[in-house]
């Protein structure tokens, strides 16, 4: 399984890793707007676990996750997006990313023997640290399923082999010390970040949190093995609905060609 | 249930584990800070001098300590209606008579101390019925720091004295409208404040619940209340109550009443929370409607559907409109050693024109619920039993949501 997404990170250039909320703005529409993401170039899909409480997300996946709930998205559509996601694109790496609460209800053995069926590659939970890990990391783990760790700008030195410590899949850097969508970290504390975690682990590094332009991604680019955007996608789709894929396609190409020449200039 | 274990006084481990509840369910940006507030708290545990001003704050400001006081008349009116030979004596803690009208600011004078411990230059705080949003504007007048208090909309407009009296103080109040705007959505939005101002910010949280270290300090801040009581009525009776009882939203007024009787095998405790329109329909009582889950921090009981999301409670009582529950509640109920049991908002609603009408006090809404159950509970003991209930909080904030809800206006 994390072979898929090993390989989805190129020596010669950054992945673009692509965020968007499940059943937004309907499980029937989340279908399109994955294969729209692939389209334009995403080298990995983070699919968003909707949840009532957003507590580390602004305003724009806030209201993504309203309108996927209020559509009626439910955990089993959301592994049947990702069963049918994997049928269509056998090589793309899937990533679960959301809270702890919907993912361990059922217990974290069903949440992965849920994860291998639907073929999810590794899974991002905000609000499991390290230090309740064993609360759904062990189940993954023993299920092959990545646990990709989060480090942010408050992670020091003292604390981040605790994060590296079983970290699988790829290293997602929190550049700025905030919620989802709000304001970009300045290029020079990036490239501080990355160098000072690429120390640390073998693991390839992603960055994200308030990358909108394809000029920040290729800035981003540069530096890092990976580049997150996720708000600036959700706002395409809260504009358009379920009209929303090829605006999400045509938007997703402008990152990936930034981030495919970024390392030329 | 589980075994019993030789205290019940000696939770959480050092992982902030109430048994299987509690813990730090924060994201990776927080952790960082909340192991610095462990460490602060750890070294103001330590040091004496963090005990003496605290005291001396409460004694002097807060007015502590609060009464212990016989319901004489209550008592002989519960008795009306009891069998023969029942019909318990009823005792309240009087904490509406804290400075500020609720007993949210034990834990509010204990937080503010160690935020300037810790350096921090600015308070957050959520707060649902406005009592620990006041609770919090005051102490941050008192001690100069500038404090943004988020406030679901809902609650805004239904406690709209408390609304001014934290503006009076000088604290910026922000209505939050995700969700049903009520206190689960503005601890939501606290949450996300304080994850962008790290740097600078002291998050005040108002219940015994949330990441670790929070559920065991705010416990220790409100455990004042059960150890004066204790104390009281030893002095005046000698011997503890037969029954304590609280009402909850998150839990911190009743885990401040419980903890330092928690050893004491003979007296029971009795959890109120609140069955707003009744446990079939519309409520907050996550621990008889709910089941375990995580959220704003920590496992506990939430309420919940089948896939984790977090459903909305309804109270009469903006401050016990809460899905969720204090972490040690969760593992107190679990281990057999409180009982916990609910009040709908006609029952509270009639207990409160009751102690009005009895005793010359306007409760609050949410000892209401408390008082609804002693009442149930006085007339199935006999006369000389004891059941002592914390009276929280003062109902001036109410008399608004009262009125409206008798059909009354004013
Ligand atoms: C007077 C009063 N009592 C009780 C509560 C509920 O909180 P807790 O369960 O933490 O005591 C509140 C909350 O606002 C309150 O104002």
């Amino acid at each position: 399984m994390t072979d898929r997404l090993s390989q989805s990170f190129p020596a010669d250039r950054a992945a673009l890793v692509a965020f968007v909320t499940a059943g937004d703005p309907t499980p029937a529409d989340t279908g399109a707007i994955l294969d729209a993401l692939v389209e334009g170039g995403a080298d990995v899909i983070e699919l968003g676990m909707p949840f009532t409480d957003p507590m580390a997300d602004g305003p724009s996946i806030q209201e993504a996750d309203i309108r996927s709930l209020a559509a009626g998205t439910k955990t089993a559509d959301i592994f049947n997006m990702a069963r049918e996601f994997r049928q269509r694109h056998p090589d793309t790496p899937l990533v679960l990313m959301g809270y702890a609460n919907p993912m361990t209800i059922r217990g974290s053995d069903w949440f992965a023997n849920a994860c291998v069926d639907a073929g999810v590659d590794a899974v991002i939970c905000v609000d499991i640290p390290v230090e309740e890990d064993e609360s759904l990391g062990d189940a993954l783990r023993a299920k092959d399923v990545a646990v990709i760790r989060l480090a942010t700008p408050t992670t020091d030195a003292e604390r981040l082999p605790q994060i590296l410590n079983n970290a699988s899949g790829f290293l997602y850097y929190v550049s700025v010390a905030g919620i989802t969508g709000q304001q970009q970290a300045a290029q020079a504390s990036i490239e501080e970040a990355v160098t000072r975690l690429k120390a640390g682990t073998d693991l390839p590094v992603a960055v994200g949190f308030g990358v909108r332009t394809p000029e920040q991604a290729a800035d981003i680019a540069k530096v890092a093995d990976g580049v997150v955007v996720g708000s600036a996608i959700v706002e395409i789709v809260g504009e358009h609905g379920k009209d929303a894929a090829p605006y999400v396609r045509d938007y997703v190409k402008s990152l990936s060609d930034a981030i495919r020449t970024a390392r030329e200039i | 249930m589980n075994d019993t274990p030789n205290s019940f006084r000696n939770q959480p481990d050092d992982r902030g584990h109430f048994g299987e509840f509690g813990g730090r369910y924060v994201a990776e940006t927080l952790m960082p800070l909340i192991l610095d507030l462990e460490k602060h708290y750890r070294a103001a545990q330590a040091d004496p001098a963090f005990e003496e001003e605290f005291n001396d704050l409460l004694q002097n400001y807060v007015g502590r300590p609060s009464p212990l006081y016989y319901a004489e008349s209550l008592t002989e009116e519960v008795r009306k209606d009891a069998p023969e030979g029942k019909g318990a004596q009823i005792w309240f803690k009087r904490d509406e008579l804290n400075h500020t009208g609720a007993h949210k600011i034990n834990n509010c004078i204990g937080q503010i101390l160690l935020a300037m411990r810790m350096g921090k230059t600015r308070i957050i705080a959520e707060t649902g019925a406005g009592q620990h949003g006041v609770a919090t504007a005051t102490v941050c007048a008192r001690f100069g720091l500038p404090c943004t208090i988020f406030m679901g909309a809902t609650d805004v407009a239904r406690q709209k004295p408390n609304l001014f009296r934290m503006k009076l103080l000088g604290a910026e109040v922000v209505p939050v409208t995700s969700g049903a705007a009520t206190l689960k959505d503005a601890m939501n939005e606290a949450l996300r404040d304080w994850v962008a101002n790290v740097h600078d910010t002291f998050y005040i949280i108002g219940t015994a619940a949330g990441p670790h270290p929070y559920p065991e300090l705010v416990r220790d801040f409100q455990s004042v209340i059960g150890k004066e009581a204790r104390a009281q009525m030893l002095e005046r009776v000698g011997r503890l109550p037969d029954m304590l009882v609280a009402a909850i939203g998150g839990g911190s007024n009743a885990i401040g009443l419980f903890h330092p009787f928690l050893d004491d095998p003979d007296v029971k405790m009795l959890g109120i929370e609140a069955a707003g329109h009744g446990l079939d329909k519309e409520h907050a009582a996550s621990l008889a409607g709910g089941g375990p889950g995580i959220l704003h921090g920590n496992k506990t009981y939430l309420l919940q559907d089948e896939d984790g999301q977090i459903t909305e409670a309804h109270s009469i009582s903006a401050g016990l409109d809460y899905p969720g529950i204090g972490p040690e509640h969760s593992w107190l109920k679990e281990s057999g050693r409180v009982d916990y049991d609910s009040a709908t908002d006609k029952e509270a609603l009639d207990a409160f024109q009751l102690l009005c009408r009895t005793e010359g006090i306007i409760p609050a809404l949410e000892p209401s619920h408390a008082i609804a159950a002693v009442t149930r509970e006085a007339v199935k003991m006999d006369r000389d039993k004891i059941i002592l209930a914390n009276l929280c909080g003062r109902g001036d904030k109410d008399i608004f949501t009262v009125a409206e809800a008798l059909g009354t206006e004013i």
